[in-house]
């Protein structure tokens, strides 16, 4: 393979870099795709893959739900195993404080025409009978869906296989420039653009990118059906999540197509090693069963960890970046959205890099936005 | 001649021996389907030993329960999936 | 014996994990000196497979002069209580039916015992066909099986000493059959003749099966039936016939538990715990007995038990005294697995619409399109269920020469107020303590 030159050369087989091969090679592009491991076995695969739009900035609701309607047009050829499903997000508001976001988050919502339901304490009750009493209510948005990741990355990338991307699965790209890679075995592949799609590695490649890992844990229970009707969020997980600095969990419980109840969630900065850690996931199952008595009876057959990787806005870097000698394109810096946003994140890439217009505005995304560098911390 | 504990399989009464195992009892009772796989199969108990979670059923409420490796006590109530 | 099931918290000085042969062999040697031993088990009754309780034929002689030789004040049985997890150095979570366990403990022994091994053939997953040591599990917690049709096959020195039980319980025992060939077993039988107890025990069983055919380089190509098995077909050499039965029982020879010991990072290689002459595992303090060390049968499984009981309660003498019979022992287990290692051509029995991992449901051909366990476990889910791969893993190691890969906590499907248990003792602790990966 030494020597051959693509128009694009991805780098990552996560869920993002499987996104823009296919996108690119369908638009025409000559496509290569490396993974240094097992496709779609990276955050891709440690994700609850909770597909939802989501209201913190503008730029975030453009690009979360301009892909909610990608994926809704991608879910008729998606293979059963996918579990694509559109299970709804039901926001839970504990208080009267996170019942007024329940009444911001839907005004938002509605006037940007996203369908929801606003649930008072019995709707909400009769919709999850197993939450505990005494919640305030929820915001249901009907329209959000989950899906099995690590699946759908894998047919994202058989299917830009097909129209002849070409996969180099199992060796590691030691480094990057503008016109190509080098790879650990010595190979190299030389392409016009080289996408750095390689999530919470990408600093690794392309040093001086604010892109931090951000730890999170999950568990997982035998199945269950219709325990968890709905992806549950308490509202207090904004209260949590935009602290950057510090420590976090929220109630965030899915219910998967196999009837297991996946239980999130946890947030951790500055931490590189994956191995679960007793006091994240003793507070984070705590959190869960404050909200979910009954979970405390059911059976987890798995726990793990993932990274994400943060940006200081929460925004992705998508587009090129300057150096030296060339430019170099980012496709990363996804959080917690990455699942979500993939799809978007591809049309967007490969809009810029054949000049075309895109559905929404693409500078938000841009990698040399100015971001404030407040990521870093003791 | 060992002392008799009564159950219910699948709302039906049954009469066990003290120490019978749920899923002997099962098996006695003429049912070999314990459980339907993720599928749609059913299945009954292989390994007899706690190992395979096949022979899954749900006692006294509880899901997911190896019937292999429990007891029979009074009044307890089975639901296989047949 | 002093029987406990509660959820609370429990000291000892010598923990045992397995109250079979090799666990209950460990503490009576143990109480020679130490004046109390800890033995949790996940069975309601004491005894590990070959003595486990018997509805029919009542408590095994065996067992009971072990038993009385393990008096209640000094012997915490925990009883229906599954290990599941390892939050500290020193301590264990066991799952009851009451709750979570903490269990301290200053020196351990596994004495975790072993599985049986399947091998998946078109028809595996049919009602009704069950293990071999499975199937006698059943009986013995009370399944009636008088005047049953019985197929046994599979390989293993199991197959006869449950041909043995079955028919003797009333049982109809059609034919037995081993996949090993004729020619390993001659050797086999003539080793015998090096040891008169095991001849004996070897003539006994002959006598027992008289009547019984049993086949050597005999196995099952498929089992057949609508939902319960109706009939097995078999294959000897170029002859293919099928024989009707109520019950068929099938396993290719055993596996060691490896669960635990993986869980405390004990040393593990060729699929056992490696252990040192004193029964010593590589981690300090942890011993390891019985068929978790290596299948080698009842005899090495009660010699190792005892010398571990010996090691962790400081007789050194003791222990010494039975290194050598132990040795002769342990070669009998190799002879053993040489005897019955599967022969190829069992590679062959599944088709690509076998199931393999029966608690996802994932058959063969959707394996082989991966190129590794990791990428056949994310897209297929191929041993994600309950079991934990535990039916699967050593299958697909077999047909697809995949390696298992490490246990995470829980180590066994587990409650999650008992994971919140382990997580809370765990807490402070290097996180590596609680989670190698
Ligand atoms: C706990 C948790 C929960 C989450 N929940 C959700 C959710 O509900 N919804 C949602 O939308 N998102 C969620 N996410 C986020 C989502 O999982 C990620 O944003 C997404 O998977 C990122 O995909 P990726 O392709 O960028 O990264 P990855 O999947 O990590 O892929 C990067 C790939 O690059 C490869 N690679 C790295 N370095 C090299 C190299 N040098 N050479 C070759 N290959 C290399 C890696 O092996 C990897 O496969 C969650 C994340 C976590 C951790
Ligand atoms: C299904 C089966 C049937 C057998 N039947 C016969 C027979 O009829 N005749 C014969 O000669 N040999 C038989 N054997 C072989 C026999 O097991 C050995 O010869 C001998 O009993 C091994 O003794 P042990 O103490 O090492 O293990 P075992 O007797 O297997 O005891 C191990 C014990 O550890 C417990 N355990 C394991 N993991 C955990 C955990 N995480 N938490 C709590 N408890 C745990 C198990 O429940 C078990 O009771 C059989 C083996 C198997 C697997
Ligand atoms: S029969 Fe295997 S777990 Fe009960």
């Amino acid at each position: 393979m030494s020597g051959e030159t693509f128009d694009v050369l991805i780098i990552g087989g996560g869920i993002v870099g499987a996104a823009c091969a296919l996108e690119a090679v369908r638009s025409g592009l000559k496509v290569c795709v490396c993974e240094k491991g097992v496709i779609g076995a990276g955050a891709t695969a440690a994700g609850m893959g909770h597909l939802v739009v989501m209201d913190d900035s503008e730029a975030q609701f453009a690009l979360t739900s301009r892909s909610l309607q990608l994926w809704r047009d991608l879910a008729d050829s998606l293979p059963v195993s996918a579990e694509y499903q559109v299970s709804g997000t039901l926001w839970v508001g504990a208080d009267d404080e996170e019942m007024a976001e329940v009444g911001r988050k839907r005004s938002f919502y509605e006037s940007r025409n996203v369908r929801v339901e606003v649930l008072d304490p019995r709707q909400l009750s009769e919709a999850e009978p197993h939450l505990r009493s005494g919640l305030a209510g929820g915001l249901l948005v009907p329209d959000d869906a989950v899906v099995y990741s690590p699946v759908v990355a894998k047919f994202l990338i058989d299917r830009a296989n097909d129209a002849g991307a070409v996969l180099r699965e199992g060796v590691t790209v030691s480094a990057i420039h503008p016109h190509g890679a080098l790879f650990v075995d010595g190979t190299t592949v030389s392409a016009g653009v080289v996408v750095n799609a390689t999530g919470s590695w990408s600093p690794g490649l392309t040093p001086g990118i604010p892109v931090q890992r951000r730890k999170g844990h999950l568990a997982i229970t035998d199945r269950y059906p219709g325990f968890v009707n709905h992806q549950l969020i308490e509202l207090g997980y904004l209260k949590n999540a935009h602290a950057v600095t510090s420590d976090s969990v929220a109630f965030n419980v899915q219910p998967r197509q196999t009837g297991q109840v996946l239980i999130g969630s946890s947030r951790q900065f500055g931490v590189d090693d994956p191995a679960i850690e007793a006091p994240m996931l003793k507070w984070m199952l705590e959190r869960a069963v404050e909200y979910m008595p009954d979970l405390t009876g059911l059976k987890i057959i798995r726990t793990w960890t993932g990274f994400r990787a943060a940006t200081p806005d929460s925004l992705p870097l998508i587009g090129p970046v300057e150096v030296e000698d060339g430019r170099l394109w980012l496709a990363t810096g996804h959080e917690g959205l990455g699942i979500t946003t993939s799809l978007g994140t591809a049309e967007l890439l490969v809009d810029q890099i054949l000049g075309r217009q895109s559905q929404i505005p693409t500078a938000p995304y841009f990698p040399d936005r100015s971001l404030r560098e407040d990521i870093h911390h003791g | 001649m060992a002392e008799k504990v009564t159950i219910l399989i699948d709302g039906t009464v049954h009469e066990v021996e003290c120490g019978t195992t749920v899923a002997a009892a099962v098996l006695n009772a003429g049912r070999s389907l314990f459980r339907r796989s993720v599928t749609g199969a059913g299945r009954g108990p292989l390994c007899g030993m706690g190992i395979c979670y096949e022979c899954r059923v749900e006692i006294d409420g509880v899901l997911h329960s190896r019937s292999c490796l429990v007891p029979c006590r009074s009044g307890m109530e089975v639901r296989t999936d047949g | 014996m002093a029987e406990r099931l509660m959820g609370d918290s429990v000291e000892s000085d010598i923990c045992i994990i397995g109250a079979g042969p090799a666990g209950l062999s460990a503490a009576v040697a143990a109480l020679e000196r130490a004046s109390s031993v800890t033995v949790v088990d996940e069975n309601v009754h004491p005894g590990g497979q070959i003595w486990r309780h018997d509805q029919i034929k009542g408590e095994n002689p065996e067992l009971r002069v072990l038993m009385n030789r393990l008096p209640r004040e000094r012997v915490n049985l925990i009883s229906s209580a599954t290990v599941i997890a390892a939050p500290a150095k020193g301590r264990l979570i066991a799952e009851t039916p009451h709750g979570a366990t903490p269990i301290s403990y200053q020196r351990l022994i596994l004495a975790t015992g072993a599985r049986e091994r399947f091998l998946p053939f078109p028809g595996w997953t049919l009602q009704n066909v069950t293990g071999v040591g499975g199937l006698q599990a059943l009986v013995k917690g009370g399944l009636k099986i008088a005047d049953q049709r019985i197929v046994i096959a599979g390989s293993g020195p199991l197959l006869l000493a449950v041909a043995a039980y079955l028919k003797q319980v009333g049982a109809r025992v059609v034919l037995i059959a081993e996949q090993a060939p004729r020619r390993r077993l001659i050797r086999f039988g003539l080793s015998l003749f090096s040891n008169p107890a095991r001849l004996g025990q070897a003539l006994t069983l002959k006598r027992q099966l008289s009547g019984i055919p049993y086949l050597t380089d005999c196995y099952p190509v498929a089992a057949d039936g609508e939902d319960k098995v109706r009939r097995v077909i078999l294959q000897q050499g170029a002859k293919i016939w099928q024989v009707e039965c109520d019950y068929f029982a099938c396993s290719f020879h055993l596996l060691p538990n490896l669960e635990l010991a993986s869980l405390l990072n004990c040393g593990i290689e060729a699929g056992r715990v490696v252990v040192d002459n004193s029964q010593r595992t590589s981690e300090p303090d942890i011993y390891s007995a019985g068929e978790a060390t290596g299948v080698g049968g009842l005899e090495l499984s009660i010699l190792e038990g005892r010398i571990a009981g010996y090691m962790a309660s400081g007789n050194l003498p003791g222990a010494a005294r039975l290194f050598r019979r132990r040795d002769r022992a342990r070669r009998f287990a190799r002879l053993l697995d040489q005897t019955f290692a599967s022969t190829a051509v069992l590679r062959e029995l599944p088709s690509d619409q076998t199931i393999v991992c029966r608690c996802e449901d994932v058959a063969l051909g959707s394996l082989r399109e991966h190129r590794s366990w990791k990428a056949a476990k994310l897209q297929s889910r191929c041993g994600m269920g309950p079991c934990q791969g535990r039916i699967c893993g050593p299958a697909v190691e077999m047909l697809l020469g995949w390696q298992p890969d490490s246990v995470r906590p829980p180590a066994l499907a587990a409650r999650l107020d008992t994971l919140l248990l382990t997580a809370e003792l765990a807490e402070g602790q290097n996180t590596q303590e609680w989670s190698k990966e």
